[in-house]
């Protein structure tokens, strides 16, 4: 068992089973890095006796035990560190499972603590909750390791002298909170999902493995429920958004026969979950995912129900009001009443003049209409604004066509 | 008789570690010489640590904690306090109900206790 399937399963496990001991040391050392150092060479262990021995009949007990062990070696060796005392009261045997859901849910508070940065939180939650090396965190997020060791390092200095606190925020404080964590999952995800660059997929798999960590310590929490729909609706279409040369796929041009139909089921069942439980208001996770669901049930872009598509964007701007969403249903609109009602409701948008995409849109819907001169203008001047190239490739592409195969 | 706050200023480092012993051995000289003026001081952990709240809207408005010093120039150092608190949160609370936040900004950073430091 070098590599392939199974070996994959066991990191799995040992990264699954280790995020829970970590959990629980931390609050029973005081101490995170300490405790990450136990839990990981615990982890090396696993790694290295399991595939050999075989994996223990419970392996968090195994797991507990021998970065417990690694814990008492650490602290004999730096004799100042904090938490010797509280080392000698560590029981050897894992905590109910009460106890390790609350613990897990300390050590998501406290990656996701409003006084780190994002980018700061987004390192942390793939360091600490997902159990990657420092290493994998930098390539994950296209920083050099040695950068991104330095900006770990300093975090857990902040937490520790700061004293960010290792609890689960008060009911009156949580709903903020929890709002702040899902920012910061989500973030996650897009890192990994940028609607136009490539995919990376540790960041998905790693963002949708926590949603559904969250699911399980907060079971009919709408907004986690909105979350992982919308997650796993946008995932469903990994494979069919880029062409054989690399390049974006926009979603009307999409082979749906692509899409992944079991992510798109589970997908919509959370959805109509996550609307059940915020019947009085809908959460904004909630709404995206239902608008995601709309474009994934459709079986061509032209046989979408846009009347359904603009409404929902309605509900949306109610809870969240933003020039971006507003685009978006002027988008919409123009599938639902033709370009020109379009082309109106793009122009009634404020506050886009920077955003390229608001160019494209109005550049699509001018060509429509028949003004090919003013598409292409409009093309360029979405092309004049600093983007990411793979998205600058694609309008370009899409200008060139403006005056068909033949003009030029 | 009038009362001054002496801010110091300097290069942006951990006091706690072991290379800086002689210069906090100097403070600590200086904190027995002029211990006939001081009625209170602390060292503070670098700018690392350092929380910078923001009320928006003014009093009562929603609390913005960000990660970091506060690094404008705009405004200048008008006062100080020193809390006592169970952990950030608290302090982060606290700091968003000095006028000050409402308007500017409040630098939140943990002092360093050299008493639990263990040398």
């Amino acid at each position: 068992m070098t590599d392939g399937p199974a070996r994959a399963a066991l990191v799995r496990l040992v990264r699954d089973e280790g995020r829970r001991v970590l959990a629980t040391l931390v609050r029973q050392l005081g101490d995170l890095p300490l405790a990450e150092d136990a839990v990981q060479d615990a982890a090396l262990r696993a790694l290295e006796t399991w595939p050999r021995d075989g994996v223990p009949e419970q392996p968090r007990a195994w797991l507990t035990l021998t970065a417990r062990r690694r814990a008492i070696d650490l602290l004999r060796r730096e004799s100042v560190r904090p938490g010797k005392e509280a080392l000698a009261v560590v029981p050897e045997d894992p905590p109910p499972p009460e106890t390790v859901r609350d613990d897990l849910l300390r050590l998501i508070f406290v990656c996701c603590h409003p006084a780190l940065a994002h980018q700061t939180q987004v390192a942390l939650a793939l360091r600490t909750l997902c159990g990657l090396s420092v290493a994998e965190v930098g390539q994950a997020l296209l920083v050099p390791e040695e950068t991104m060791a330095k900006r770990l390092t300093r975090a857990r200095q902040k937490i520790a002298k700061a004293a960010i606190p290792y609890r689960v925020p008060d009911d009156h404080e949580l709903p903020d909170r929890l709002r702040g964590v899902l920012a910061t999952v989500y973030l996650l995800f897009t890192e990994g999902y940028d609607p136009v660059g490539e995919v990376r997929p540790t960041l998905v798999d790693e963002a949708v493995r926590l949603t559904r960590l969250l699911r399980e310590l907060m079971p009919g929490e709408p907004s986690v429920l909105g979350l992982l729909a919308l997650e796993l609706l946008t995932d469903s279409r990994r494979e069919a958004r880029r062409d054989a040369a690399g390049l974006p796929v926009l979603l009307a041009d999409q082979d749906r026969s692509r899409w992944r139909r079991d992510l798109i089921a589970e997908g919509v069942l959370l959805v109509g979950e996550g609307l059940r439980r915020s019947p009085d208001r809908p959460d904004p996770y909630v709404v995206q995912a239902a608008i995601a669901a709309c474009h994934a049930l459709a079986p061509t872009w032209a046989a979408t129900d846009w009347q359904a598509v603009v409404s929902w964007y309605d509900v949306l701007l109610q809870v969240e009001d933003t020039p971006v969403v507003r685009l978006n249903r002027a988008a919409a609109l123009a599938e639902r009443d033709g370009p020109a009602a379009g082309l109106l409701a793009v122009d009634a948008v404020a506050g886009l003049e920077r955003y390229p995409l608001r160019h494209a849109a109005r550049a699509e819907l001018l060509d429509r209409l028949g003004d090919h001169a003013a598409a292409r203008a409009a093309y360029d001047a979405a092309l004049a604004l600093p983007q990411d190239p793979a998205q600058a490739a694609q309008l370009r592409r899409r200008r060139d066509r403006v005056t068909g195969p033949t003009g030029g | 008789m009038p009362q001054y706050a002496a801010l110091i200023y300097n290069a942006d480092v951990d006091w706690t570690r072991p290379e800086f012993a002689d210069v906090t051995k100097e403070y600590g000289e200086f904190g027995q010489a002029a211990a006939a003026v001081i009625r209170g001081g602390a060292a503070l952990y670098q700018t690392g640590t350092a929380t910078t709240v923001r009320v928006q809207g003014g009093k009562g408005g929603d609390v913005v904690a960000t990660d970091g010093p506060y690094a404008e120039t705009k405004e200048a150092l008008t006062g100080f306090y020193l809390f006592e608190c169970a952990d950030l949160d608290e302090a982060v609370k606290w700091a968003a109900q000095i006028p000050g936040a409402w308007d500017g900004a409040v630098e939140v950073r943990p002092v360093i206790d050299f008493g639990s430091q263990g040398g």
